[in-house]
């Protein structure tokens, strides 16, 4: 750490080196800080853990902010049922690790209900997930659900709050949402409403992977180099796997890569990379050229606005 | 169709490689700004610029600007287009909201406050400032100080904003002439030179052509000063709330129960520094007693300064609560039940009738209520209209409001933490209002 000589500010107490709080510092605490704020205003509060990098760095924060007590909340994850095996392993690992409670509720019981219907089998899940999640907020009557969204992901995504209010449909309405000032938020929901928080709102991609790097968190081992049998389709390296099966004409290659985001298996690409461990990572994310849902995510690119429109309609 | 207009990348940028050294050199931390002015000032040619030569701006994002700006039939590409990310501004042409955008050098990281014009204006801006170490605040060249330049001035100025830099762009359509220059400087200097902005700068730039943004460029030969990026990395920060007394609102009594007796506060420590074996006061009991630890996981600590969050361990038993403020006990915060303050509305209604409201201050909420609204200030001319009879959306006025209890207050000019609070309406549950305490 660096350090900075101070003047004394209490009389009677010497001279000291002040630390000085590097980037990372300050994005820890302000999450930190947010955590705390829903603990301690929100009535049924749930975090979404999705064993991606994102929602494991939310779970270091949150030892952070309550330990040594529980989580003032469970973990919940909406599984697609189109998952990386590895992905779901860790999962479960982590949450049993920490103690803390993991529900999961999935897609697939969601269509034997018949409130999702998908038009074939291998389409993506990504959008569905949104009824599955509503669903499961009605079910729980949570009033604020925890994620780790970042506004540096997405344009509809950098003008969202960090307490960002949900009416009773579990609407997103960028035009009328509440100013949000200083460190002081409104947490206020009527019945039926619910808040998504945002702890890692102001991190980019870069400052994910560093605070991984900085804290030793294991993250499942795919998001380092390891080869793997894909076909290139659309400036895309799309994985080949039981859902995304090559179509006629296409070469399977096997190329080193690592993932970026893990999602949905049907919409989540690999980057070709050698990177092997976190220090490596973050030495590429500072020269990557393109975005991290820009290289690896299919259903993102069908619409300039294609995030947005499923936020309105309760995606996370 | 050209790319990003004139904007071509330097050969001696900062290049990426070079954030990539972050991790190595000294991280000053983060530093968040307001960019004040309106799209004909190149606000948005300025963050773009900033965006672009600090390598932020990556080749996908670009080619979505660049199609959908010849899809609206647009010569040039449109930065906005980077920043405005909702459909309904992409259709309108208009930014409705305050956007966030961020990039990093190897010094710090930087978040961008972008705030819009149009109606909106001055709540956004507001709520842009609030968070805000610095302000830009952008002036044409061609133009020179006007009356939306007296409005931003004085509303980064009330929201605390303690370092502004005046930005004074497009010296490239007045001949780079330093004539120019000075004459802006002496014009800003002669409304806000008394108002007691503590850091204030000017640079003279061109957003487009890139001069002094991150390069110096070649038409400004004649100034000496740093670039814009210079002056946002060499800001310092940290002193200006480590220096106050010290301020730790509970949030949370972490007390894990079985098998252990710990019993810590949890918070964030808004100003000052706290070290273990400090004399404290806890309020609203009053009650002194010393640090025995800080802890943070698995870390103790000796210390925490402005900005950590922390748990703190005490070495008493003390019936404490969230909502409940540490403070030092040698200068403790002041106990209020009816306090002063400067808002701004931010509602499109009116207050309600009643005039009752929800005040939250730092962790803890009590009931208000508007008791008095002593005058409106212009901000186009800083003068006061007494007595209003109402409030209406981007008001900014002076009140009195009478709270169900007493809270723990600083000023504003003093803390911007425990100086400020927000209004909420119970009924529709809006953030109403964003105040600052005065006395």
């Amino acid at each position: 750490m660096n350090a900075r000589i101070a003047e004394s500010f209490a009389e009677g107490i010497a001279p000291v080196t002040l630390p000085l709080r590097s980037h990372l510092d300050w994005l820890e605490s302000e999450a930190i800080h947010i955590l705390r704020e829903v603990a301690g205003e929100c009535a049924n509060p749930v975090l979404f853990f999705s064993g991606g990098k994102d929602s494991i760095v939310l779970l270091r924060l949150a030892e952070k902010a309550f330990r040594p007590g529980k989580f003032p909340f469970p973990l919940l994850h909406i599984d697609t049922g189109h998952n990386f095996d590895e992905v779901i392993a860790f999962r479960d690992t982590r949450a049993a690790e920490l103690g803390e409670r993991l529900l999961v509720r999935s897609v697939e019981d969601s269509m034997k209900r018949g409130t999702v219907r998908l038009h074939k089998e291998t389409d993506s899940r990504n959008a569905a997930q949104s009824v599955t999640l509503l669903e499961a907020v009605d079910e729980f009557g949570f009033d604020a659900a925890i994620g780790g969204a970042r506004r540096d992901e997405e344009k509809a995504r950098a003008k969202e709050r960090v307490f960002s209010f949900r009416d009773e449909f579990g609407q997103w309405d960028p035009k009328n949402q509440r100013p949000e000032l200083w460190n002081i938020y409104n947490t206020r929901v009527h019945k039926g409403e619910h808040m998504r928080v945002f702890p890692i709102s102001n991190w980019t991609e870069l400052d994910v992977w560093q605070y991984i790097e900085r804290e030793g968190i294991a993250v499942p081992s795919l998001y380092f180099s390891h080869k793997r049998a894909v076909i290139r389709r659309n400036g895309l390296l799309v994985p080949v796997t039981r859902l995304t099966p090559p179509r006629a004409g296409e070469t399977v290659e096997e190329v080193p890569v690592r993932f970026r985001t893990v999602g949905d298996i049907t919409c989540t690409c690999p980057v070709e990379s050698g990177a092997a461990n976190t220090r490596e990572i973050i030495a590429e994310t500072v020269l990557t050229t393109v975005t991290e849902r820009g290289a690896t995510r299919m259903d993102d690119q069908t619409s300039d606005a294609s995030m947005e429109r499923r936020k309105k309609e309760g995606y996370f | 169709m050209t790319i990003m207009g004139e904007i071509e990348r330097g050969s001696n940028t900062p290049s990426k490689s070079a954030a990539g050294n972050a991790v190595e050199q000294q991280d000053l931390g983060v530093l968040r700004f307001i960019t004040a002015g309106s799209v004909d000032d190149g606000k948005s040619t300025l963050i773009g610029r900033l965006l672009h030569d600090t390598k932020t701006i990556f080749e996908d994002q670009l080619a979505a600007v660049t199609r959908a700006s010849s899809k609206r039939g647009q010569e040039e590409i449109d930065l906005s287009l980077l920043t405005d990310g909702l459909e309904a501004e992409r259709e309108q042409g208009i930014t409705i909201d305050v956007a966030y955008r961020y990039f990093a050098t190897p010094r710090r990281k930087f978040i961008i406050a972008d705030t819009p014009g149009h109606e909106q204006y001055t709540r956004n801006m507001v709520t842009g400032a609030s968070t805000a170490h610095a302000a830009i605040i952008l002036v044409d060249a061609r133009k020179g100080v006007l009356t939306q330049t007296r409005r931003h001035t004085y509303i980064a100025h009330l929201l605390g904003v303690r370092h502004i830099i005046v930005a004074v762009n497009k010296m490239d359509l007045v001949d780079h002439a330093q004539s120019v220059f000075d004459r802006i400087h002496a014009d800003f200097l002669a409304f806000a030179g008394n108002l007691g902005i503590p850091d204030l700068r000017f640079i003279p730039m061109s957003a487009l052509r890139g001069d002094m943004v991150v390069e110096r460029g070649t038409g400004l030969a004649w100034y000496s000063g740093e670039t814009l990026l210079q002056l946002l990395e060499g800001i310092n920060v940290a002193n200006d709330d480590d220096a106050l007394p010290a301020r730790f609102p509970v949030q949370l009594v972490v007390r894990p129960g079985t098998n252990t007796d710990f019993r810590g506060y949890a918070g964030r420590l808004e100003s000052g520094v706290l070290r273990v074996g400090e004399e404290v006061v806890a309020l609203p009991s009053g009650r002194h007693t010393t640090i025995k630890d800080i802890v943070l996981l698995d870390k103790k600590l000796p210390l925490a300064v402005a900005g950590d969050s922390v748990t703190l361990v005490l070495a008493d038993e003390i019936d404490i609560s969230r909502g409940d403020v540490i403070a030092a006990a040698a200068t403790p915060p002041r106990s209020a039940k009816s306090i002063e303050a400067r808002i701004c509305w931010l509602s499109t209604d009116a207050p309600n009738a009643a005039g009752r409201f929800v005040l939250k201050h730092t962790s803890h909420s009590v009931k208000a209520k508007l008791a008095r609204i002593n005058d409106r200030i212009d901000i186009n001319t800083f003068e006061r209209q007494p007595t209003p009879a109402a409030l209406a959306m981007n008001d900014i006025a002076h009140v009195t409001l009478s709270l169900a209890k007493p809270i723990f207050i600083d000023a504003y000019d003093s803390n911007r933490i425990t100086g400020a609070f927000i209004l909420i309406d119970e009924t529709s549950n809006q953030t109403v209002a964003a105040g600052m305490i005065e006395a």
